[in-house]
This record gives C-alpha cells, sequence and structure tokens, in this order.
C-alpha cells in the first residue's frame, strides 16, 4: 500500500500508477508533431506579409485577415467596407456541408438502425460492406461519381432508356453534385458511431413505450433518438467537419461556380501564385468556426446528460 | 362456472414455435377478472414467453388470446389495453421519474398537465411523491422497481402484466414488495398476472397458481390446492419441500389405494383418478405432515432409526431411514406451544401421517 494518494481503482493499477503517465507519450509525440506543430506554423504564417511568388516575408501583418474581410479598394486606399466574396464562399460552404450532413444522416441513420438490429453474427459483415468504398481513394471514388453523374453517364442513360427522363439531368457542377460527393465521400462516418450508438441501446425501452400505447414514429421520436443522440451528434461532427473543408468534390463536381473554402485554401499554396498568409488566415478562421461548433455541441450533451 | 364476463384474459390452445424449437405446446388457461393469477415454473419453461403474447411483443404461432371477450392476438401492442412491468423495469434514462409515470397517459391523448398531475398521484401511492423530479439513475433497485410499477399503473389497466418484477431486489425489500403488491391488487381490483420461478412468492401472493413446466401447463388451480393435491411429480417436486417415494398399488377399495413401499411397508391414502391397482407411481408426503414417535400410534406406523436432527429457526428436521426401506424427511415446528419431542440420532421411531398427507401421483 504506496501512499500515492491515488483514489479509488484495484490494487493493480494503483501499482503501475506511476508508469500509467508513460502510456500517452507515443500519442502525445505524435500529435505534437503532426498536429500542433503545423498549426502553429499557420497560425505564425497567418500573421506575416506575403512573398509574391508564394512563400512568406518575416514581418508581421494583419494583411492577411484585413483582406480576408474588407474591402480597400483597388489601390488599398478607399475606406474600408465588408468584403462579401469570402464570407460569402464561407458560407456557401457551411450550407454544402450543412446539406451533405443532413443528406447523410437522412441515410446513415436508417442504414445504421438496419445494421444494428441484425442477428449479432451478421453485423460485422454489414459494417465491413459499409466500409468497403474506403479501399479506394477519395480521389477515384470521386472521379468516377463524375462519370456516373454525367450527362452521357449511366445514370442519365439508365433513366432515358426507361423512358423516366427525355432530355439528360444536368447534375454535375451543380450543388446537388456536390452535396452528392461530400454525402458519398463521408457516409460512413456517420454510419459508424450511429450503428455503436443503437447496438448498446436496450430495446426493451421501445417495447416499454409500446406497451404504453406509443405509436411506431412516437418511439422513435420520444425514445429512440433521445437515448441514441450522443451517435447521432458524433455523425454529425465527423461529416460536418470534413465536408466544411473538402475541396476534392467540389472541385471535381461542382466546377468554377461552386468553390468552397477548402478549395479557396488550396489554391493559396498551389504553384507560384498563392498567397500563403492568406491560406493560412482562411484556415486559421476556420479552424476557429470548427472549434466553437464543437464547443457548443459539448456543452448541449453535457446539459442534457445532467 | 365464471361467465365469460369474468373472464379477463383468455388463452386458447396457444402455440409458439421458434423455427422448429416448440416454446409453448398448446396452452389454454382463463385468468379472472380482478384475481392475482401468477404462472410458476423452472427458468426456461415458457412464461415470459406467454406474458411476452399476451402483451403482444411476440407472434402467437398457433391459437387465440381473448381479452375481456375480444380476440387480441393480432393487435399491436400499442392498442392493447394491458400495461407490463418488465424484468429489468425498462425506465426511460433520459425523462424524469415523473414523466416516466405520465408517459402512458400523455399516449392516452391527456395533456402533459393532466398526465403530470396523476402521475403524481400515483407515485404518492408508491411512496416515491419526493423523487419525482430525479432520473431513474438516481434510484435504488428497489425504487426503480417502484416506478416501474407506477408506470404501468397510471394509465389504470384493466390488467397488469409482471414479470419476475421482484428478482432483482434482497430478500427483505422482496419480502415487503410481496405484501405490498398483493395489497395493491386487492385495493385497485386490476387483474395481476404475476410471472415467477420462486414457487414461496407464488404460494404467498396468488389466488391462483399455473404451474409450467418445459412449454405446457402442468397444474391449474389455488395456491393451497396445488400445494396439498398436487397433480403429478413435477409438480410434487417444484412446490415445496416433499418425500418423494416409489410405491406399487395393490388394491383399490372405497376410493383408498392400499400401497407398499419398499422394505414391505405398507401405506394407504385416497385413491386418484387414472392409478389403479397394479400401477407402479410415485407418492408424495410432506415433511411437516408427518410426525414421529417413540410408540406405534396407527397400524400403518411406519417404523425406522434417526439419522440426523437439524435445527432450522422455526423448524426442526429429522431424518429417517426406514427399516429396509427409503429415507423420509420429517419437519415439525419448535414452537412451545408444540409438543413434538426431538428425537436423538440413532433413536427407532415410528413415522406416522396426518390425515391426507399422503398423495398418489402421476408421471
Ligand atoms: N427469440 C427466441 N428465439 C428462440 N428461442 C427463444 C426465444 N425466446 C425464448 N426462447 C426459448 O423459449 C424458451 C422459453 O423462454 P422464456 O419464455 O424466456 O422462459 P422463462 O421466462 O420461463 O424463463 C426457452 O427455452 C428459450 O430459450
Ligand atoms: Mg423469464
Amino acid at each position: 500500500m504506496a501512499g500515492g494518494g491515488a483514489t479509488g481503482g484495484s490494487v493493480q493499477t494503483d501499482t503501475y500508477a506511476g508508469a500509467r503517465g508513460w502510456l500517452l507519450l507515443p500519442a502525445w509525440v505524435t500529435l505534437g508533431i503532426l498536429t500542433l506543430a503545423p498549426l502553429a506554423i499557420m497560425l505564425v504564417y497567418s500573421f506575416l506579409t506575403k512573398e509574391f511568388r508564394g512563400g512568406v516575408i518575416w514581418e508581421f501583418s494583419l494583411d492577411a485577415y484585413d483582406q480576408f474581410f474588407f474591402d480597400r479598394g483597388l489601390f488599398g486606399d478607399a475606406p474600408p467596407q465588408i468584403e462579401w466574396t469570402y464570407i460569402g464562399i464561407f458560407w456557401r460552404s457551411i450550407w454544402q456541408a450543412g446539406l451533405a450532413t443532413l443528406l447523410s444522416l437522412l441515410i446513415g441513420f436508417p442504414t445504421a438502425y438496419f445494421i444494428a438490429t441484425r442477428p449479432e453474427k451478421q453485423r460485422a459483415l454489414w459494417v465491413f460492406l459499409v466500409t468497403i468504398p474506403y479501399w479506394v481513394n477519395l480521389l477515384i471514388r470521386t472521379v468516377s461519381m463524375k462519370f456516373l453523374l454525367r450527362d452521357q453517364g449511366p445514370l442519365n442513360e439508365g433513366l432515358m432508356a426507361l423512358g423516366v427522363i427525355s432530355e439528360p439531368l444536368t447534375i454535375v457542377n451543380t450543388n446537388l453534385a456536390v452535396q452528392l460527393g461530400l454525402f458519398y465521400s463521408y457516409l460512413p462516418f456517420m454510419v459508424l458511431p450511429i450503428y455503436a450508438a443503437v447496438e448498446r441501446y436496450n430495446f426493451a425501452l421501445s417495447e416499454a413505450a409500446a406497451d404504453l400505447y406509443a405509436p411506431r414514429w412516437t418511439i422513435l421520436r420520444r425514445i429512440l433518438i433521445p437515448a441514441v443522440k450522443p451517435g447521432i451528434l458524433a455523425g454529425c461532427i465527423l461529416v460536418f467537419v470534413p465536408s466544411l473543408g473538402s475541396f476534392l468534390a467540389p472541385d471535381l463536381l461542382g466546377g468554377a461556380r461552386n468553390f468552397m473554402i477548402g478549395s479557396l485554401i488550396e489554391e493559396q499554396f498551389k504553384g507560384n501564385a498563392g498567397n500563403w498568409p492568406f491560406g493560412a488566415a482562411a484556415s486559421m478562421i476556420l479552424l476557429t468556426m470548427v472549434l466553437i461548433l464543437l464547443i457548443v455541441s459539448a456543452r448541449q450533451s453535457q446539459k442534457e446528460a445532467r | 362456472m365464471p361467465s365469460d364476463t369474468d373472464i379477463a384474459v383468455d388463452v386458447r390452445n396457444a402455440v409458439k414455435r421458434y423455427g422448429d424449437f416448440t416454446a409453448l405446446k398448446q396452452i389454454s388457461l382463463s385468468i379472472r377478472d380482478n384475481e392475482f393469477f401468477t404462472l410458476l415454473g423452472p427458468s426456461g419453461c415458457g412464461k415470459t414467453t406467454l406474458l411476452r403474447m399476451i402483451a403482444g411483443f411476440e407472434d402467437v404461432t398457433e391459437g387465440a388470446i381473448f381479452l375481456f371477450g375480444d380476440e387480441i392476438e393480432k393487435l399491436p401492442p400499442h392498442k392493447r389495453p394491458v400495461n407490463t412491468v418488465f424484468q429489468n423495469y425498462a425506465l426511460f434514462p433520459h425523462m424524469t421519474v415523473l414523466d416516466n409515470v405520465g408517459f402512458g397517459l400523455e399516449m392516452m391523448g391527456r395533456s402533459k398537465t393532466e398526465a403530470r398531475k396523476r402521475a403524481g398521484e400515483v407515485l404518492e401511492m408508491v411512496q416515491l411523491g419526493q423523487f419525482s423530479h430525479r432520473k431513474p439513475a438516481q434510484l435504488s433497485g428497489g425504487q426503480q422497481q417502484r416506478v416501474a410499477l407506477a408506470r404501468a399503473l397510471a394509465p389504470r389497466p384493466k390488467v397488469l402484466l409482471l414479470d419476475e418484477p421482484l428478482s432483482a431486489l434482497d430478500l427483505k425489500l422482496r419480502k415487503a414488495m410481496q405484501v405490498e403488491l398483493k395489497h395493491l391488487q386487492r385495493e385497485t381490483g386490476i387483474t395481476f398476472i404475476f410471472v415467477t420461478h420462486d414457487q414461496e412468492e407464488a404460494l404467498t401472493m396468488s389466488d391462483r397458481i399455473a404451474v409450467m413446466s418445459a412449454g405446457a401447463l402442468q397444474q391449474l388451480g389455488e395456491a393451497r390446492e396445488i400445494y396439498e393435491r398436487p397433480r403429478n411429480v413435477f409438480v410434487a417436486d417444484f412446490i415445496g419441500d416433499t418425500n418423494l417415494l416409489d410405491v406399487a398399488v395393490d388394491r383399490i377399495e372405497q376410493g383408498r389405494a392400499q400401497c407398499h413401499l419398499g422394505g414391505g411397508h405398507q401405506l394407504t391414502c385416497d385413491a386418484v383418478e387414472g392409478i389403479g391397482a397394479g400401477a407402479n407411481v410415485h407418492m408424495s408426503l410432506r415433511p411437516e405432515r408427518l410426525y414421529l414417535s417413540a410408540e406405534p400410534i396407527e397400524v400403518e406406523s411406519l417404523k425406522g432409526r434417526v439419522r440426523e436432527t437439524i435445527f432450522i429457526g422455526t423448524d426442526t428436521a429429522t431424518i429417517v431411514d426406514l427399516a429396509d426401506g427409503p429415507q423420509f424427511t420429517i419437519r415439525s415446528s419448535n414452537s412451545t406451544r408444540g409438543n413434538a419431542r426431538v428425537f436423538e440420532p440413532g433413536a427407532e421411531v415410528f413415522v406416522n401421517m396426518e390425515q391426507g398427507a399422503a398423495r398418489l401421483l402421476v408421471d
């Protein structure tokens, strides 16, 4: 019995209490090198001056943020006005990512429910099937999707052969194509956490509700959804956040008019035409928004747990 | 015979199969209005299955179920006016105790205010008034049990189904709840269909008991009847302690069966329909209906030797080996008014039986 002052836990945990901190070391090193350091570099770059051929000049400047939010005219000497271009791109990104998340939820929830209610032995197989598209690179999947959806693609040809439509539907280069692309890219991130939550759900609760005269939809709304809400929230975050910063789907499926924030940032670091501090600043603004979203949702679920 | 309107639940030739496994084999029973009815049997005999068929959670493979004369086996659970107390309570974790109890009323179309008011009243009835704003997780097992009971009672069902509701409670609380449940049943006049594997619990609480085994009904009757006149070996063995003996029936005369057991001992008891002369059957002798004496009292006193005496609080159990015959257990009360003598191991004794203590059983 060492007087370590540790609370609770079994004897074994106390015996190795000193070693426990070291278990996280690899994770901390990885996190530090691969996440925190690049973030710090981005943060610093966003406050530097741009070099015209890409890169930065080591001189403090707020120009990047100024350019994002304000319009000072062609020569930079006009009275500052709100710059709507980038805010607009941001807004459109949120909208697109939001719709993609909603679409994922509408399709992912029934899928997850279906898998979780299969006999135990079959579930692993279904989960495996959900992850199969992930064996193929995202770029290839997105390009294939473009082929699938284009005017002379199998979708349009099929529908025309069936006589459902007479003219090909224009899907590529529309918002819808972007949403479909994003939805397809991240669907498993919606399915898996909801599946995990529904699998843990005690179906006796549904029976109890039915026993107390609740019809099916009421059980879904009043009992099942509140019980699996943490899984739904996790799924939404896991789809929304990467969709927001995505550039492959908008670039390949949306065309120039359906530009999203990810593409804006990507452009700044491509070739030698970019503006590194501006790209870094846009990344920082995106990151701040995501953090606020995460904090709000964490608060929300904490409040409900009480 | 009770008329049709006195029957709350009528199960007619109900069969339940899971694939090629038959969980219930042609069960028929009528549960009367206002009675405390118990389904009793060992684990796995199909009690839960039958209860779930009445509630609507399991399809009926064959047969029919009537509720106050209406055929219900095709109705979905939310359209059946019965409520259930689940074995593990199944309380809604995200709702307060008050909203849990009010849920059924709300679903019946009452306003939220009205539902809460009535829920509050029912919670008072089970002495949980001061806990109404807690979440289920903040209550003890016994309190959760009462919430489950209150939730099922709040919509004033005609029939309440209870699936081993007390099995998770410790002995003392369990005894207290048995009394309370019985009281509640009398007071509300609701028909209770109670499932348990505990024969003592069943005997304590029930008006009538259906004893089940391996998906079949073994005997249905009042608690006393089941205990005193078990129909077959399974029922005699499952309900209470008993001495089960192999006997041969020698003669049947004027409603009495003359039998003998190993060692040539003679015993006479009431004849039972279906058991004739020459049959080799079992006989049940309840230990507390036997008594010991130093000298033979009757013609059929059985001679033996005490092997062991065991003190068990209120009673003393004496184990006696009959000369060349089977072993008997005899129970006598330790009350000061009782004049039962305690015999030392090795003593020679005679085993005597009260009127009707011996009972012939079909297999
Ligand atoms: N969904 C099911 N599928 C297959 N067998 C089942 C199912 N539910 C119950 N059983 C079987 O039916 C029998 C009766 O079960 P149950 O009614 O739960 O027994 P009890 O409540 O008396 O302990 C058991 O042998 C059990 O294994
Ligand atoms: Mg059971």
